[in-house]
């Protein structure tokens, strides 16, 4: 049985579910945080930042509740947060558990990204932590007659430092409000106290997740749940003319949806309508309008400039280029690229007649995406909840915001729970991409090497406020914002180093191949890429060694610390590139390393690198990495490391192999085969060095490391070679014709 | 609708599907609600749906469940729990060797294949093992770690 559902867009905004649904949590552990929040009954929660006990619930038991807006997408922050408020609480970290992400329970703390989960989203739960302290202060001062400067916290029990009974935080506030408001000033531990932060406390996640019990968001089920696939066109912009739903005949209980250009196959169960979408007969209408990957540096180059912005503009660089007595260019580019996640993004949606709706997602940005469900499908924002379940990683903005609206648009349209899945196919094609980037940068040098000018012109989409377009939105015809925001990508094209003119303008294209958004360090690795490549083009044009030549231009003791560690560590001998010795049978092996200040302003990163090159086959083996980090004071050392070296790998892979191709209709990286990432023979031997500044502020570490991996792989091959990599990725054909390009043949 | 009877975990179970070819996967996942492997590409590409099938590593999301009448089928859920990790998982745990722990599963049923074969590998021959295996997050040198941390085990 099969029936084509088709509904205009107006009736589509009336219809609405009748089914009561309550949430089952068989199976999982009964002490998961979602057991906590029955769905379905009203929640009575402060969620105003400016309240305590929208962060915080201590239970008579002693243990604790955070609620955090920013979620753990793998990274570890649930365990960072715990830590930093059980710090200010003087309680084990072990006995608070995070809750994130859900916006029926938990504060708005704005969208996790740019590396802000602890040094935004923490410190306001810590400063919320060091404000419920000085309140159990007060309460205790009060319950043991004892003035409140007598009293300390520790281990859970409110204690007098002259000695005497305590009393616990349990039996003092246990599961009542706070009823404070968070106290800007209230004080902090003094670094010098710390014995939770700084420890490397294993994560609670880890255990869950090696034993099948860690709840993701493909896990969500709900009574009467329908399984949805969505059936994407076959090419950008495609319009649907005609559906052939008898072609969905023999799979039992599918039936086609569509919706203006919306098209999904839903069923009962999971693998019918697995098959149901790749049997359903549907006829498109096809206009190819993509530019085409191969030569999109040339479409970038050519392509109409909305404006053109300076964002760097020290001293007259024009001027000082035509007095330099050197001056050297360089272009580089860096291509559209997927976040590649490896479970396909995935969401239930239910949505009740009475616009009631509950939503499950993996979004980094819950709060942004309920706002705007609530926006786009005509939905009452405040009875519009998203609960955070884990996904696959993103590293940005995948696909779990247009999944979201898959789930919600089909929910709504069928008056049932329905979770969507994307497959394979859909994740690599239709998440929305990191832009590709073009830079062209100048130098000038005066007689003795030194920097007069510095010109860096990058080719950057145009930006747009508003919420990025929904997928299913825009297919279901529905209004919506079409913002385009992938972050702030022009940060990192100055350079770190003594110049006397720097110039650095952004032309912003008006065109997108395709639609983009935040991956991980948006812009800021490829600036890097460009900007330490070039330093080590300066440096070797002026017969310096890469590492004498940074030092000689910088003063800050951190950057200096850091790529003194690296160099040191790594067994750096102070030389010119190419390696005189660099043939190692039929290998070529080489040194590079790259130094970045993470958006000039937060982590100083150094890292080294020894590479052999295969000039037979342009294959590339990264031998070994070391790196260098100061990211201020460290939190879980065990856990910024796991991050760090997460940045290091991942961002090999997008070096080395990633690229998203399309032709002039549709992507055509689809699979692990077209879009190849790092896999586990090609995995280097790492070694980081974490440099712990207790006095310092903590800065993010999710994506600093990133930043110069691309750079000191490209220097390394230079330093094997002479060949000179200026696009990423470097694939084995690239590096072949890299080699045959430069003078200095294998 | 035809019934499909095999051994999950050590136990009998028998499952009915409309279709021969429908992937082990989501037998295991939807039917019989076992959450450990997971979907990844349905392509067999990646390893996350990894599953033992007569103690070897095969790939759920593209093995038909009418191939594994009554055969032995062993999942993530039939190694060690939450509470008694086996030493593979213990392992991954000491190391804290993951990120967001999509591909867990599948570097889990990978190395107890390993180690079933190779008790003691080298990190090359552990390498190789993996080489079909995609970890996203770059959790690499801590897998690696834990593979041949459990091998001391």
């Amino acid at each position: 049985m099969s029936t084509l559902l088709t509904l205009s867009r107006r009736e589509l905004l009336k219809a609405g579910g009748a089914l009561v649904v309550t949430f089952s949590f068989s199976n999982w552990r009964p002490e998961h945080v979602w057991a906590q929040t029955p769905i379905g009954k009203p929640l009575d929660k402060p969620l105003d930042p400016a309240d305590v006990d929208s962060f915080i619930a201590i239970h008579a038991d002693g243990t604790a509740t955070i609620y955090s807006g920013k979620v753990d997408v793998g990274t570890g922050l649930r365990i960072a947060v715990a830590q930093m408020a059980a710090e200010e609480l003087g309680m084990p970290a072990a006995r608070i558990t995070v809750i994130d992400g859900d916006t029926g329970i938990c504060p708005d703390q704005g969208g996790t990204g740019g590396s802000t989960g602890l040094t935004r989203g923490g410190a306001e739960i810590r400063q919320a932590a060091a404000s419920a302290r000085q309140a159990l202060l007060a309460l205790s001062a009060t319950r043991l007659n004892r003035p409140a400067s007598d009293l300390t916290i520790a281990d859970g029990e409110v204690r007098p430092l002259s000695g005497g009974a305590g009393v616990t935080v349990g039996d003092l506030i246990g599961d009542r409000r706070f009823s404070v408001k968070v106290d800007a000033k209230a004080p902090l531990r003094s670094p010098a106290q710390y014995n939770v932060v700084g420890k490397p406390l294993l994560r609670p996640d880890v255990p869950a997740k090696t034993a099948a019990r860690h709840p993701y968001v493909h896990d969500v089920k709900v009574p009467g749940m329908l399984h949805a696939r969505v059936v994407r066109p076959p090419s950008v912009g495609a319009t649907l003319t005609a559906v052939d739903d008898s072609s969905l005949k023999g799979i039992p209980d599918a039936r086609a949806v569509r919706l203006g250009n919306f098209l999904a196959v839903v069923a009962k169960g999971e693998w019918a309508a697995v098959k149901g979408s790749s049997a359903l007969k549907a006829t498109w209408s096809e206009v190819p309008r993509l530019p085409g990957s191969a030569g999109l540096d040339r479409w970038a180059r050519d392509g109409a400039i909305d404006r053109d912005q300076s964002v760097v503009n020290k001293g007259d660089v024009r001027g000082a280029l035509q007095g330099a007595s050197k001056m050297l260019s360089a272009s580089y580019f860096w291509p559209m690229q997927s976040h590649a996640s490896l479970g396909p993004s995935c969401s239930v949606a239910d949505v009740k007649a009475d616009g009631t709706t509950t939503v499950w997602s993996a979004s980094q940005g819950t709060h942004g995406l309920r706002n705007n469900l609530a926006r786009v499908f005509g939905l009452p924002a405040e009875k519009v909840r998203v609960i955070f379940a884990e996904g696959s990683g993103s590293y940005g903005t995948n696909g779990s915001d247009h999944v979201a609206a898959d789930a919600v648009l089909l929910s709504k349209t069928l008056g049932q729970p329905v979770r969507v899945q994307w497959s394979r196919q859909d994740e690599l094609a239709w998440d929305p991409k990191g832009p590709q980037q073009l830079l062209d940068l100048r130098a000038g040098l005066d007689a003795s090497g030194r920097i007069v000018a510095w010109d860096n012109q990058m080719w950057l989409p145009m930006q747009m406020p508003g919420a990025r377009a929904l997928l299913a939105a825009e297919a279901a015809g529905l209004q919506q914002e079409n913002g385009r925001n992938a972050g702030l990508l022009s940060q990192n094209g100055d350079p770190p180093y003594a110049a006397d003119a720097v110039s650095v303008v952004v032309h912003s294209l008006k065109e997108s191949p395709l639609p983009i958004s935040n991956l991980r360090a948006p812009g800021k690795i490829a600036n890097v890429f460009a900007v330490e490549s070039f330093t080590d083009e300066i440096a070797y044009a002026i017969g310096s060694d890469p590492v004498a030549f940074r030092l000689s231009r910088l003063t800050d003791p951190r950057a200096v610390e850091v790529i003194g560690r690296a160099t040191e560590r790594i067994g750096w001998q102070a030389r010119v590139s190419p390696n005189p010795q660099a043939k190692q049978g039929s290998l070529l092996v080489g040194r590079g390393m790259a130094y970045a200040r993470y958006k000039q302003a937060e982590n100083y990163v150094a890292i080294a690198m020894d590479v052999a090159v295969d000039p037979a086959t342009g294959g590339i083996a990264v031998r070994r990495i070391v790196c260098a980090h100061d990211c201020g004071l460290i939190v879980n050392p065990d856990a910024l490391r796991n991050q760090v070296e997460g940045c290091i790998v991942q961002t090999l892979s997008r070096a080395l192999h990633e690229e998203t191709t399309f032709d002039r209709s549709r992507v055509t990286s689809v699979d692990w085969g077209s879009y190849p990432v790092l896999t586990f023979p090609e995995a280097p031997a790492m070694d980081v060095i974490l440099i712990d500044r207790p006095d310092q502020p903590l800065l993010g570490a999710g994506e600093a490391a990133t930043a110069p991996v691309a750079a000191a792989l490209a220097n390394a091959v230079f330093d094997a070679t002479g060949a000179r990599l200026r696009t990423a990725p470097f694939t084995h054909a690239r590096v072949r014709a890299a080699l045959a390009a430069s003078t200095r043949r294998a | 609708m035809p019934t499909y009877r095999f051994r999950l975990n050590g136990k009998p179970v028998s499952v009915d599907s409309w279709d021969p070819d429908q992937p082990l996967l989501y037998v295991l996942r939807d039917a019989l609600d076992l959450h450990g492997p997971k979907f990844g590409c349905g392509l067999g590409q990646c390893g996350a749906c990894t599953v033992h099938v007569d103690g070897a590593p095969i790939r759920s999301c593209t093995t038909p469940v009418s191939r594994v009448s009554d055969r032995t089928v062993m999942t993530l859920e039939g190694t060690g729990s939450l509470d008694s990790p086996d030493k593979v998982q213990a392992a991954f745990i000491a190391e804290q060797a993951a990120q967001c722990g999509y591909c867990t599963n599948g570097m889990i049923m990978a190395t107890r294949a390993l180690l079933a074969r190779t008790p003691r590998p080298t990190l090359d021959q552990a390498r190789q093992a993996l080489a079909g295996h995609i970890c996203r997050c770059g959790t690499h040198t801590r897998i690696l770690r834990a593979v041949m941390r459990a091998a001391q085990a």
